[in-house]
């Protein structure tokens, strides 16, 4: 990461999802320059907090960004972005700069889980998302932590030294929660449960990559990347490796920001 | 000189008129049938019965947001969940009576056909039970090869033949066959103009703005057998093709960037939501799986024709057939994507949706979403997830276009 304060053109990209908020800014060379990564989602103050973060970062200010670009389910109601790309579009955007034979990509953010399908030129061919339900995403990794009494951060060590067996069927969140404080009422340990609710999460992320047909290279993107056990047990179910970049939270910012940067390009070229 | 009228206006009184003439014919103590939507109404309209459609009415209750109180009434009654939307306002409203759409009366027949889903089936029969009313039910099976066999044909045109015998005890009048080769032609006739309208809807820009089939498809459904309804389509036809010679859009105040399709059945209670983020992306629904669904038609006095007719709608028709019905309308109507309606209701169309997307994307190249929705229950749907789903899908089309330069 470098200093941004002397470049001319800068572009902010700002990713604002159901449980945290994610701004990047970069340079006219697609250099990150400041990040700032909330966990404060929607309808917070985490928007304005990550962008400040990212900017203070850069050692910049508002003023010296040219375009901005806003993604993720609060791109509608966030104010000051010179346009609203969807999440599908961004994540793809930022995987395929840093990663260029990216193939499919899957994000699990907060509430929703989805895999693209990415063109060899960037392109995104399709794209299949979670129902109307927080199975498979980052809320039940939430609420399973909560109920295994963890921090959501200690739950992929936890589950590291589990040992396989314990079954999580349901997919209804609520459900899944009750199965939990079953299981462990019948004497599982915390470590076992915590494998089994990760195996239950990428048996649905796996039913979502053969509905779309997975390709190399298979790229992970969202929050739930950082919990390494749940990318093992993703691995594990689709029987492809998976690629997890360094800043998996920050590849829809990226990729907002990435889209600024062409869209001024772009007016450039124009005019 | 007298102003003539429009065909929206038109099908506004039309609308009332059927709901008013089914409260006043049972007022009159003249039988009332309810029927399934695609079923051969061509016999009640012979018989002269008045009939009525759950399904229509169901929709127009969710339409007027005020389907939550039915399905409130019928769960709490012990209806899952997990039960069509449609069955769950209609079952409710046999108790309530009372809705904020027009009022229908109870039924003193029953009048089913399987030939768009099951569920019907045990929805019917429990009306038929509960208002202890004669049920006449036609089993049209699903069709598993490409085509209708003959063998099913035989065996849904001795189920007309049985029907019209029924209709007789239950009514006591003889059936006028005279009257009835009329009614076949003005059914298959009002078919046809339906059809005819909605296919110009292949111009570029459309004429017709798609969520209008959505307000049409309820005179498609009540009045395909009568005059009045034959009339509605052929002006609405000349309404259309007039726009169309003119170059004019879907809209007066927007320009048609993007054509879709919409596959299955409307989200009712959000009609005007959905129809909102469409618009403010430019996106034209051009066209939906409804056109074909009332494309029932057939020789005058040919039963043969008409069996073979009321089995081919597509959801009664296979895997293959289904995928090359969305094949063709990609084609036909030069669409640029398609939205899937994954509609929590309706398991028969749910059930092969993902693969039918499947093979369509690899047939046509053409991106798609499915969302998640219900056509009644307002509890299942989400509308920023749909827009982000519909915003993803015009990011898509949109980079389809500037790639490869399709158009």
């Amino acid at each position: 990461m470098i200093t941004g304060a002397k470049e001319k053109g800068l572009y902010l990209g700002v990713d604002i999802g159901s449980s945290s908020s994610k701004a990047v800014v970069i340079n006219q060379s697609g250099i990150i320059c400041g990040e700032g990564i909330v966990n404060l989602g929607t309808g917070s103050k985490g928007p304005q907090i990550s962008v400040e973060k990212a900017l203070e970062q850069a050692g910049i200010k508002r003023a010296d960004i040219k375009k901005c670009v806003v993604t993720g389910y609060g791109r509608l109601l966030y104010e000051g972005a010179d346009k609203q790309i969807t999440e599908i579009s961004c994540h793809a955007k930022g995987v395929k700069f840093l990663w260029p034979t990216a193939s499919t990509i899957i994000d699990i953010g907060g509430q929703d889980a989805k895999v693209i399908r990415v063109s060899p030129n960037g392109i995104v061919e399709n794209f299949v998302m979670n129902e109307k339900c927080a199975a498979g995403t980052g809320r039940f990794l939430e609420v399973m932590a909560r109920v295994l009494d963890c921090k959501i951060g200690a739950l992929s060590g936890l589950a590291a030294r589990g040992t396989p067996g314990v079954v999580i069927s349901n997919t209804c969140t609520v459900f899944a929660e009750s199965e939990v404080i079953s299981q462990l009422a019948s004497g599982k340990s915390l470590e076992d449960v915590a494998l089994g609710a990760h195996k239950s999460i990428a048996q649905r992320i796996a039913g979502l990559c053969n509905r779309i047909g997975i390709a190399d290279s298979v790229v992970m993107t969202g929050g739930v990347a950082l919990n390494l056990n749940v990318v093992t047990a993703i691995e594990t179910e689709i029987r492809h490796p998976i690629i997890r970049l360094a800043d998996p939270q920050a590849m829809g910012a990226l990729g907002a920001a990435i889209y600024a940067k062409e869209m001024d390009e772009e007016n450039n070229t124009n005019r | 000189m007298e102003h003539q009228k429009t065909s929206k206006q038109l099908l506004g009184e039309l609308l009332d008129k059927h709901y008013a003439d089914a409260l006043q014919a049972k007022a009159d103590g003249k039988p009332v049938a309810w029927s399934t939507s695609i079923a051969p109404q061509e016999l009640l309209e012979t018989m002269g019965i008045h009939v009525v459609y759950p399904e229509n009415h169901a929709a127009a209750i969710g339409a007027r947001k005020h389907a939550q109180e039915f399905i409130n009434h019928s769960e709490g009654k012990g209806y899952s969940v997990d039960i069509c939307s449609y069955a769950r306002v209609n079952l409710a409203y046999m108790d309530i009576q009372q809705c904020e759409a027009a009022n229908i009366p109870l039924p003193d027949l029953i009048f089913c056909c399987n030939n768009i889903c099951n569920t019907v089936i045990k929805w019917y029969e429990n009306i038929a039970r509960e208002l202890n009313v004669p049920m006449i039910f036609f089993d049209l099976p699903f069709n598993h090869a490409y085509e209708v066999s003959d063998q099913n044909v035989r065996y849904i045109k001795a189920q007309i033949l049985e029907a019209i015998i029924r209709l007789e005890e239950i009514t006591g009048q003889k059936f006028d066959y005279d009257r009835f080769g009329e009614v076949m032609r003005i059914s298959s006739e009002t078919s046809l103009w339906w059809k005819n309208a909605s296919l110009l809807a292949c111009a570029k820009p459309s004429p017709l703005n798609g969520f209008e089939l959505f307000n049409y498809m309820a005179t498609i459904v009540c009045m395909r057998g009568t005059k009045e309804g034959l009339e509605l389509f052929k002006l609405w036809h000349d309404e259309l093709k007039e726009k169309s010679e003119r170059g004019i859009g879907p809209w007066k105040d927007a320009e048609e960037k993007y054509r879709v399709m919409w596959d299955g059945i409307a989200c009712w209670p959000y009609l005007g939501d959905t129809y909102k983020v469409l618009k403010k992306y430019g996106i034209n629904m051009v066209t939906s799986t409804y056109p074909d669904s009332w494309y029932i038609v057939y020789d005058e006095n040919d039963l043969d024709g008409m069996a073979r007719a009321y089995s081919s709608n597509y959801v009664n028709r296979n895997l293959d057939f289904g995928t090359d019905n969305i094949v063709n309308i990609v084609k036909d109507f030069r669409l640029d994507g398609i939205i899937y309606h994954s509609n929590r209701s309706c398991k028969l169309m749910d059930f092969r949706q993902f693969e039918v997307q499947r093979r369509v994307e690899e047939a046509t190249g053409v991106p798609s979403v499915i969302f998640d929705g219900d056509q009644t229950d307002p509890r299942a749907f989400s509308l920023a997830q749909f827009e982000t789903r519909i915003q993803a899908l015009v990011e898509m089309m949109e980079a389809r276009k500037k790639e490869w330069g399709v158009s």
